[in-house]
């Protein structure tokens, strides 16, 4: 039998008995992702969008409740927009840009995110992690209508991993019982005490915070506004921090620091929850939606491609909240894993474009690790020097504004920029560092809509103020994407700076590749071979 | 580069001058004064290079040599 480890808050997937159950044989897949969360199935959805056929294991039947994550930094909507679930998720989200650090009962300063214009997305939404999820499923019943070959078998619950060399064996726990599968490639979704990466024996390193925190997500109608509030030693909550931001359908977040000595039963008993929210907000009727109480760790794997088995997000790395890097990273995981496992699958690229992914992502992973520690060793000192170091900022910043810019209540979370990965090409040190080799392609109107729009999910040639050939290699073209930056600044600044001209190879995750001013003949077939990972093609 | 030569003019004034900043302080508030006081020449000096120079002499001199 499976075990219900938590309660759903949309049955999207319900049980329903597999035609592989009933023979003898274990059907063979070519992709199997263990874990139907928001990683897990942004994966099967970019796989099966190019036309991969795939199989998510999830062990409940819908999504659970409970909104964990709440920030959806810019490129999660731009990869979802490439998806084709941005949309819904922006509609439904709410936008913030200011945010106000209190001491005490007073405000420290406040801050604008001072979103860039020219860009599509906004720099953050917030919306309910339940919400996130169900417009990916959604988005995957739309394309499954479609023909995109994407199976989800709810109240699946793998029990056993098996590597065998050209594939892996897999047994799956059912309502009717076990039953066995196997797959060419095995992608490990399953949060982060990964049961995969248990059964595989595999490690998971970082570091523990001794401390709790407290999350209470209230319903409340408040003419707040839409704002992030951090505290820190406020009066109803001494000591400690608390932060306040607000959610879709009148619904705020509310997340107490607590400190590590605590009785985690007691105090998420809704009238100790409701004591500290009234202590907080004394005039405004508030009704309890959901609580629980955390800790973190930041900790991380050592490798995320064991052969054959790939391990992406929370399963992968963990981060504290602080930030907001889980999800957002794990998204960054599946963009970054699932042309290349296409392309291996479609015979056009080698495995070791697989092993790029493992390079790229954890230095990526390491990123958030660095600034999600130290979000945490500002939020919660260990020391009292720390301690002492961490008030004197606080006790500047309302007069100093240098000291603003210490004050750490989480550094949200931007795209990593693959600098140094095997994969990039040539770069011209004349164009912007910005959009350099390695970078995510940053948004920008265009003559023709959305840059992020035009280049979509394949290899393609950016070509501003300037024309070259599709150029092809192993089978796979990229494509020229010609624009005029006449007219468009934006788009001028940040992809030529003052350069007349530029041609940037991109990579399907749209990432860049390699750039030139004035690429040589045979330069972009050979830049596109090495982000094929065949840089041997090169020579 | 750090500056490891007399660089203060006066510098009896400046040294009554930083004990008269902690007069009447408890060692705590006197902790916290120096803290805040690091932050902020820290700030001024903006160079990234220099104040690691300075954090690891200041670690090196440890008085009894302690590391
Ligand atoms: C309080 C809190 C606040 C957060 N805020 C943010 C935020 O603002 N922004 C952000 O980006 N991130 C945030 N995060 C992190 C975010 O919630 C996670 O990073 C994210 O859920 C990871 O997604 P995942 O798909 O990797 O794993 P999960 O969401 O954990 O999904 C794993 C899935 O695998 C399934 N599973 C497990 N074992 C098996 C098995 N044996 N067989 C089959 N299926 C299995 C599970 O049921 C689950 O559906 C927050 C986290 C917390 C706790």
């Amino acid at each position: 039998m499976v075990a219900v480890r938590y309660k759903t808050a949309f049955q999207l997937y319900p049980y329903q008995r597999s035609p592989d159950q009933d023979l003898s044989t274990p059907v063979r897949h070519p992709v199997v992702i263990v874990g139907g969360g928001p990683v897990g199935m942004a994966l099967a959805l970019d796989l099966g969008l190019k036309g991969i056929r795939v199989v998510v294991l999830d062990d409940h039947e819908g999504v659970g409740m409970g909104s964990r994550a709440i920030c959806f930094a810019k490129r999660t909507l731009e990869i979802c927009d490439r998806l084709g679930c941005g949309q819904p998720m922006v509609d439904k989200g709410v936008v913030w840009n200011l945010g106000r650090v209190f001491r005490d009962t007073h405000e420290l300063y406040s801050f604008n995110l001072l979103p860039e214009d020219g860009h599509r997305r906004p720099a953050f939404i917030n919306l309910q992690q339940p919400h996130f999820e169900r417009f990916i499923v959604e988005r995957i019943r739309e394309v499954q209508a479609r023909g995109a070959p994407i199976e989800i078998r709810g109240v699946n619950q793998v029990i056993g991993v098996e590597p065998r060399g050209d594939h892996v064996a897999l047994e799956i726990d059912t309502p009717d019982g076990p039953y066995r599968a196997e797959a060419d490639w095995l992608v490990a979704c399953d949060g982060a005490r990964s049961p995969v990466r248990e059964m595989l024996g595999l490690g998971f390193k970082g570091r523990v915070f001794q401390d709790n925190f407290l999350i209470a997500d209230v319903r409340m109608k408040a003419d707040f506004p839409t704002e992030r509030w951090f505290w820190f030693d406020p009066p109803f909550n001494r000591g400690q921090s608390v932060l306040l931001h607000k959610q879709p359908d009148d619904i705020w977040r509310i997340d107490f620091q607590l400190g590590w000595n605590i009785d985690r039963k007691a105090v998420v008993e809704p009238e100790s929850v409701l004591a500290r929210v009234r202590a907080m907000l004394p005039d405004t009727p508030v009704e309890l939606v959901w609580t629980s109480v955390y800790t973190f760790q930041c900790c991380t794997m050592e490798r995320y491609r064991h052969g054959r088995v790939f391990f992406a997000g929370d399963a992968a790395h963990q981060v504290s909240p602080f930030g907001a890097r889980g999800a957002n990273s794990g998204i960054q995981d599946v963009d970054n894993l699932a042309w290349k496992l296409a392309l291996v699958l479609r015979g056009q690229a080698g495995e070791a474009l697989l092993d790029s992914y493992d390079l790229e992502r954890r230095h990526a992973a390491e990123e958030n690790i660095l600034n999600s520690t130290r979000s945490t060793d500002f939020i919660t000192p260990k020391t009292p020097v720390s301690r002492m170091f961490r008030d004197a900022v606080l006790d500047l910043a309302e007069r100093a504004p240098f000291a603003r810019s210490l004050v750490n209540t989480g550094r949200l979370s931007v795209p990593a920029v693959l600098d140094g990965s095997p994969l990039n090409g040539p770069d011209d040190a004349a164009l912007p560092a910005r959009t350099r080799p390695g970078a995510p392609a940053v948004d920008a109107p265009t003559e023709r809509g959305w840059l992020l729009g035009l280049l979509g999910d394949e290899f393609r040639l950016l070509c501003l103020n300037t024309e070259h050939p599709a150029v092809t290699v192993g089978g796979v073209t990229a494509a020229p994407v010609q624009l005029s930056t006449e007219g468009w600044p934006h788009l001028a600044e940040r992809w030529l700076g003052d350069a007349p001209r530029a041609v940037c190879l991109i990579r399907p995750d749209q990432h860049v590749a390699a750039r030139w001013i004035d690429p040589a003949p045979g330069a972009v077939a050979a830049a596109l071979a090495r982000a094929m990972g065949l840089a041997d093609a090169e020579a | 580069m750090l500056k490891l030569d007399p660089n203060l003019p006066d510098p009896d004034g400046f040294y009554a001058e930083l004990l008269a900043a902690h007069e009447g302080l408890t060692e705590a508030e006197s902790h916290a004064l120096n803290a805040r006081l690091v932050l902020i020449l820290a700030n001024h000096i903006g160079d990234r290079a220099v104040l690691a120079e300075a954090l690891t002499l200041a670690r090196e001199t440890a008085a009894g040599g302690r590391r």
